[in-house]
């Protein structure tokens, strides 16, 4: 952590009569970053927002903004703004007077007000749209206007709850790259709330992944899909095929992995990574577009190989998915692998022998498996 | 089943419309629209020197009505149902509010409370009043025995009498109205203000209450209005001194035996309150 942190929390937890909300949440997010608190419904992510916000006061743990603990000050006193999910936009104002709504608090003067707000309206691109009554406006022009009232005020951190959820998906899309630049433009820093794994990809520049109240692991968007931590994030960011593998003794640096007690794999550790004891088990991760299927056995350089049997396939236009049956002492536990093209989107292959090649460095280790 | 009502009720089939209509227009027709034109019939009509009512129609009832002599029954009537608009806004406003916004788990509890004088017949409730409030009534009895006052004082019979039996009456009408407008407040808003600044004042004066604004005229109309027609309260607890324009009209069917004034006296009062009741939803529809 540098003197660029602007905010620090933790470690956060709360509960709700008796069920736990959040469980030691701690995260920063720096000056000027965007950060992603990632999750599915029900995993803690919007509490800790409003946590943040100060609708919410954590039962132990801390907020920090700029250094200051602000654990104890009401939601007025912080410099931070919220776009709330469903906008929350003044029913009883029109556009301008919703985004002047935090100016006038302060007492503004009046020119400045209206150049502030005029500039805020044009940053969203909704010039023109002051007198409107807010009833009037589509879903994706009260976002902007909430965009607008919250950044108008140019605090240093906006929180963003689930901004988009209730945009169809094109509009979405476009409403994600605008937001992003407008960040970036803006400087301000962002904690955005998401359970759109693609969204969080592509605009944040680290992702806090939430499940169960904890954070499960905090990386930059690269990091989370290329080494995730869990299964829960494997599988939650870009789909995974769990197993479960018991650790062999193995060279330093290096783990030799018995898969499903039927594959032996020898695959490198990451710098740090630490792996339990021989004997004791833990998860590894495959991704399904990581796995090459081969008929004949041409595999490229360094690549694990893996005997098959090819299950069924299943096409998806821009890809095929394809199920492999791996082991012979659990059939059920299939390895989902993923092809571009139409290749192998022919029925006539069902029941064939493959064979499933995958690069030692694809094989992510993962938590302890505790089932035993 | 709103498209199946939409259809049924619809331009495309008037008559099933029509049908489903038919029971509560009936019911409007006969209790309502037949007796408000027999009423209006009737203030037309002349009073005979033993009451009977003798059918030569003229305007004479009307233009009695607006005999100077009865504008001080009138100011007093305006005065006492003002007085408890204001009085039921104050009081109701904070208990609403507390309702809609604090009482968590006891709401219901307390809106049932509230309901309570409703389910009470009004003349028991005012016979009761008319013991705490008397001469030797619990009021009396407690003021003298902690020594506020060294004689019994008379509070029944007066203006806080009436005013007091108004605002008990009528505070329901007040508060129902209000908690349901705060009720559909989304607390978001309030959070949105707070997360712009506001402060607890701030925010209340700025979101909670203008968007109430539609509860708090509501609740001052059901309270006002009826005020104006009530006679039972200063009936009991006011007497002859508090004589309201809603005693002027049951005494002209009960006592005076003069049902043509009585009747033109209650069409003014009528298109008072229609004509109130049209421009404020003029203004509803327009905001």
């Amino acid at each position: 952590m540098s003197d660029e942190t602007l905010l620090e929390i933790g470690p956060l937890t709360k509960s709700f009569g008796g069920s736990v909300v959040l469980r030691d949440v701690s995260l920063f997010v720096r000056k000027g970053e965007f950060m992603t608190l990632l999750g599915p419904s029900g995993c803690g992510k919007t509490t800790t927002l409003r946590i943040i916000a100060g609708f919410e006061a954590p039962d132990s743990g801390r907020v920090k903004l700029s250094g200051f603990d602000v654990t104890d000050q009401p939601p007025y006193e912080r410099d931070v703004h919220t776009v709330f999910q469903h906008y929350a936009l003044f029913p009883h104002l029109d556009v301008a007077e919703n985004v002047a709504f935090g100016l006038r608090l302060r007492k503004a003067p009046e020119a400045e007000i209206a150049r502030r707000t005029a500039e805020a309206l044009q940053l969203v691109k909704l010039s023109g749209f002051e007198g409107r009554r807010t009833a009037s406006l589509s879903g994706g022009q009260m976002q902007r206007v909430a965009l607008a009232r919250a950044i108008v005020g140019r605090p240093a951190l906006l929180l963003l709850d689930e901004p988009l959820g209730a945009l169809d998906l094109k509009l979405r899309k476009s409403m994600q790259l605008e937001l992003k630049n407008l960040q970036k433009r803006l400087g301000i820093a962002f904690v955005y709330v998401t359970h759109d794994q693609e969204e969080a990809m592509t605009m944040s520049d680290r992702i806090a992944v939430f499940n169960q109240g904890r954070v499960e692991q905090i990386g930059t968007p690269g990091e989370i899909y290329e080494s995730p931590k869990t299964s829960f994030v494997a599988d939650f960011i870009g789909g995974a095929n769990i197993f479960s593998a018991r650790v062999l003794p193995a060279a330093a640096g290096r783990a030799h992995l018995m898969l499903e007690d039927e594959f032996e794999l020898d695959v490198p550790l990451d710098v740090g990574e630490r792996l339990p004891l021989p004997g004791k088990r833990v998860r590894v991760a495959i991704r399904p577009e990581r796995v090459k299927v081969y008929y004949k056995d041409e595999l490229p350089f360094g690549a694990l190989r893996l005997a098959a049997t090819l299950k069924d396939t299943v096409f998806l236009g821009d890809a095929c998915q394809i199920y492999l049956e791996l082991f012979k002492k659990s059939p059920g536990r299939m390895l989902t692998a993923v092809a571009g093209g139409d290749r192998y989107a022919v029925h006539d292959d069902i029941g064939v022998p493959v064979i499933a090649a995958v690069q030692p460095e694809d094989v992510y280790i993962l938590e302890p498996d505790d089932d035993d | 089943m709103d498209r199946a009502l939409s259809w049924l009720l619809g331009g495309r089939r008037p008559l099933a419309s029509h049908l489903l209509l038919a029971p509560a227009a009936a019911w409007m027709i006969v209790f309502l629209v037949l007796p408000a034109a027999g009423l209006l019939l009737l203030s037309l009509a002349k009073n005979g020197p033993y009451g009977e009512i003798l059918w030569t129609l003229s305007l004479n009832n009307y233009r009695r009505a607006f005999d100077p002599k009865y504008l001080p029954v009138l100011l007093r009537t305006l005065g006492f149902a003002g007085g408890t608009t204001l009085l039921t806004l104050l009081l109701g406003y904070p208990l609403a509010y507390f309702l809609s916004f604090r009482a968590g788990r006891w709401r219901n509890a307390m809106l049932i409370g509230l309901m309570v004088p409703f389910w009470t017949s009004a003349l028991v409730a005012f016979y009761s009043w008319m013991i705490i409030l008397g001469k030797e009534g619990l009021l009396n009895a407690a003021l003298l025995r902690f020594g506020f006052i060294s004689a019994p004082i008379s509070i029944l019979y007066t203006s806080f009498s009436v005013l007091l039996g108004l605002v008990y009456f009528y505070l329901p009408f007040m508060v129902l109205p209000l908690y349901g407008s705060l009720e559909k407040i989304p607390r978001q808003y309030v959070e949105a203000a707070y997360d712009l600044g506001a402060d607890r004042w701030t925010a209340f004066r700025k979101v909670t209450l203008p968007l109430s604004l539609p509860g708090v005229i509501a609740g001052s109309l059901l309270t006002f209005v009826p005020c104006l027609g009530d006679f039972l309260t200063a009936e009991i607890l006011g007497g002859p001194r508090y004589y309201l324009l809603g005693n002027l009209i049951s005494n002209q069917f009960l006592m005076a035996q003069d049902w043509p004034f009585g009747a033109a006296l209650t069409c003014l009062l009528l298109t008072c309150l229609v004509g109130g009741l049209w421009l404020y939803r003029r203004w509803d529809d327009q905001a």
